[in-house]
């Protein structure tokens, strides 16, 4: 069995978030943090923005949480850059523990279900998850620098320029994560770095389903199944997966990805990174939760993994899901 | 939407059979892989080559036009000419990088802009912009011709090769 | 409180390593399980080669600890390259769940230790935690070419090419008697070092401990 009970509840007590322009331009606006008014948030480089995005993001929580940094045990994260610079740097702002993790954009997913996972077993009280991402530190590091003047073919997506974390504890809110289900690698063939969607679906369709079967539920027992990053073609494509198991998530499906811009210009897709559901998360549907308008949310948060290099020597791309589930007790 | 319908209509004919097949390599999930392509929008090459067309014929008729003031009005002959007129295309080229419009441009008009002169100086310049946090050794002069590189390589290559064979004809 | 204690005291089953002909040469030439004759191991490129180390150091793990795949519950681990690509390609050889973590070279005990706490938890019964790296997949990324005719400065250090892993599983289902007792998740220090050739420098600040 994949799937980890949590059977103290640990609680989601506070959380944190920030996001570019374009992204609070759509649904998640008036629930962030803090907007940010351009994508440099008055540092000089990208990666030095994103590493304070999501330093900030930590810091919020905390605060957002009604803790001082003395009060938290461990910070679990991860980003996509190499190395994870932004997770590492970010680290070093604050005095507590540090564990890196890395699971491309289904990063949150993956720090929320070791976080709970430790705070249930009792090593830690308080601990925070987080992760981020920039959509020029992501172009730059993965595609074509951004003033090369290229088409963008229809089925990419468009990085999120965000952060996002919360606190988890054992005690202090009504939002409890309750169970998690690790993912396996799945790996279906494809190759095309531009579409992500098609090739992370296989590997979210699995968890899902590995999920739904080792806790005995339908997936209308969620009032929503929330996945990360999977875009329109990916969200169109695991409703067939799914259905050809024989279950049908067509009613309660949302992707973060598809929800969070406004407009969609030159986003096709929508919005991919580790940064589109830590922000979707922690800041709108989190807020559902706490207004009890959202009970039961299955947060499954996609990632590719894979490289440059690993593209380059002709490898396809394996995906991996972490699912989540949070309910309100 | 036409192609989600095909789409829908292939994935039915192979229900059932779309069982990972990670294990073995060399035997991926051809099957998905179908599935997945089925989706993939009619690639509008009419458009495609119009917008091509248009914006790449746009930027060699200034590359005419450049070429005859400097002839009549500078009195340029021969390589002298054909030299400056590249110079001040190249120039336009990183100087609309450097303003941020030349990929805009880039994104409607697809291989119209990235072919011509103009479009190897974007791609140049870019990267230059790009990794210049890096320092300028390692970062700057090091990462420019990331995009430019295999042209570069690949052009003179063949250029050599077709030179050989000029050589023995 | 930085340390955490184990209290069932999960215990290392066994482990599987395999390095490179410099690496074997050397003290731990006659414990690893598998000598390679070349950096390749048979494959077409260095991350090939450091994924299937990788791999297979995981497949020997369990084979020395007498386990199958369906026994497994997890796999903790990563490496040095980017977005940790051996790891994830090695977990995709597999059938079973992949947390991927990233320590840079501490990786193995992050692994350790998150592998051990996620059975002494109560979570799993049975996690294998792996790492690797590869000197010329590390020198690829990180530094120069191989072939380039540079100098190397005297406080450089040659990127291990090897790989090694280990089964952790519950105390109540093996005779082994080497457990994992506590662990210290480290905080990032920095006190300023910027030669990246001189690593040991910047890493002496910071220790990450785990107590077997």
């Amino acid at each position: 069995m994949n799937t980890i009970f949590f059977e103290n509840k640990p609680r989601i007590i506070g959380t944190g978030t920030i996001a570019g322009p374009k992204e609070c331009a759509g649904v998640i606006g008036k629930y962030v943090d803090k907007t940010l008014t351009d994508d440099m948030f008055g540092e000089s480089t990208y990666e030095k923005a994103e590493c304070k995005m999501l330093s900030y993001a930590i810091t919020k929580a905390i605060e957002n949480a009604g803790m001082t940094e003395k009060e938290i045990d461990l910070l679990i994260s991860g980003d996509l850059l190499n190395q994870i610079i932004s997770a590492s740097f970010a680290a070093r702002d604050f005095d507590f523990p540090f564990l890196g993790v890395y699971g491309a954009c289904s990063t949150m997913a993956e720090s929320m279900a070791v976080a709970a996972s430790f705070v249930n077993a009792g090593y830690y009280k308080n601990i925070v998850a987080a992760t981020g991402s920039h959509f020029s530190s992501a172009e730059r590091q993965y595609r074509y620098p951004l003033e090369l003047g290229c088409t963008r073919p229809p089925q990419a997506q468009w990085t999120v320029t965000g952060a996002g974390g919360c606190v988890i504890a054992k005690t202090g809110s009504n939002i409890a994560i309750t169970s998690a289900t690790i993912g396996k690698v799945v790996d279906y063939g494809i190759t095309d770095v531009n579409n992500l969607g098609a090739a992370m679906s296989p590997s979210c369709s699995s968890s899902l389903l590995e999920h739904l079967k080792d806790t005995g539920r339908e997936p209308d027992y969620y009032d929503l199944i929330v996945t990360g990053d999977l875009g329109a073609l990916g969200s169109r494509i695991l409703k067939d997966l799914t259905w050809e198991k024989g279950c049908d998530i067509a009613k309660n499906h949302v992707d973060c990805g598809e929800i969070i811009y406004n407009v969609i210009e030159d986003e096709f897709q929508g919005g991919s990174g580790a940064g589109c559901s830590a922000t979707v998360f922690n800041s709108y549907l989190m807020d559902k939760l706490k207004r009890r308008e959202l009970n039961k949310i299955l947060f499954i948060a996609t990632g590719a993994l894979l490289s440059t290099v690993s593209s380059g020597q002709g490898e396809s791309i394996p995906c991996i899901s972490h699912a989540v589930a949070i309910e309100n007790v | 939407m036409t192609n989600e319908k095909t789409a829908r209509r292939f994935f039915l004919k192979i229900v059932g059979r779309c069982e990972m097949t990670g294990k073995n390599r060399k035997n991926y999930n051809k099957n998905y892989i179908a599935y997945v392509n089925s989706f993939d929008p009619p690639t509008q090459h009419f458009k495609n080559c119009l917008r091509a067309f248009l914006v790449g014929g746009l930027i060699c008729c200034i590359g005419q036009f450049l070429r005859e003031i400097l002839e009549k009005a500078a009195g340029l002959q021969g390589d002298e000419l054909a030299g400056t007129v590249s110079v001040i295309l190249i120039f336009l080229g990183t100087f609309l990088t450097g303003l941020g419009v030349y990929d805009r441009i880039g994104r409607n008009a697809g291989a119209g802009s990235i072919v011509p002169i103009t479009g190897f100086a974007n791609s140049v310049a870019s990267p230059a912009i790009e990794f210049k946090t890096e320092g300028l050794v390692y970062g700057l002069a090091a990462k420019m011709f990331i995009v430019a590189g295999p042209i570069i390589v690949y052009g003179v290559l063949a250029g050599t090769i077709v030179g050989i064979i000029y050589l023995f004809l | 409180m930085q340390t955490i204690f184990f209290k069932t005291s999960p215990r290392i089953l066994a482990t599987g390593t395999v390095a490179g002909p410099k690496e074997c040469a050397g003290v731990v030439g006659k414990y690893v399980d598998k000598t390679l004759l070349d950096d390749m191991f048979g494959e077409a490129t260095y991350e090939k080669a450091e994924c299937k180390m990788l791999s297979y150091a995981v497949s020997r793990a369990m084979e020395n600890a007498g386990v199958t795949e369906n026994e497994v519950d997890a796999l903790i681990s990563g490496d040095l390259l980017n977005q940790i690509i051996s790891a994830s390609f090695t977990a995709r050889d597999f059938d079973f769940p992949f947390l991927g973590v990233y320590g840079a070279c501490s990786t193995l005990a992050e692994a350790y230790a998150l592998a051990a706490a996620l059975v002494d938890g109560g979570y799993y019964q049975t996690i294998v935690a792996a790492t690797g790296s590869h000197f010329s997949s590390a020198e690829r990324q990180y530094r120069y070419p191989l072939e380039l005719g540079n100098t190397r400065p005297p406080q450089s250090q040659w990127t291990v090419t090897g790989a090694g892993g280990a089964v952790i599983g519950g105390a109540a289902r093996t005779q082994s008697d080497l457990a994992i007792t506590s662990a210290t998740f480290g905080r990032v220090v920095d006190f300023g070092i910027t030669d990246v050739n001189n690593m040991g420098a910047a890493m002496a600040p910071d220790i990450g401990i785990i107590g077997i």
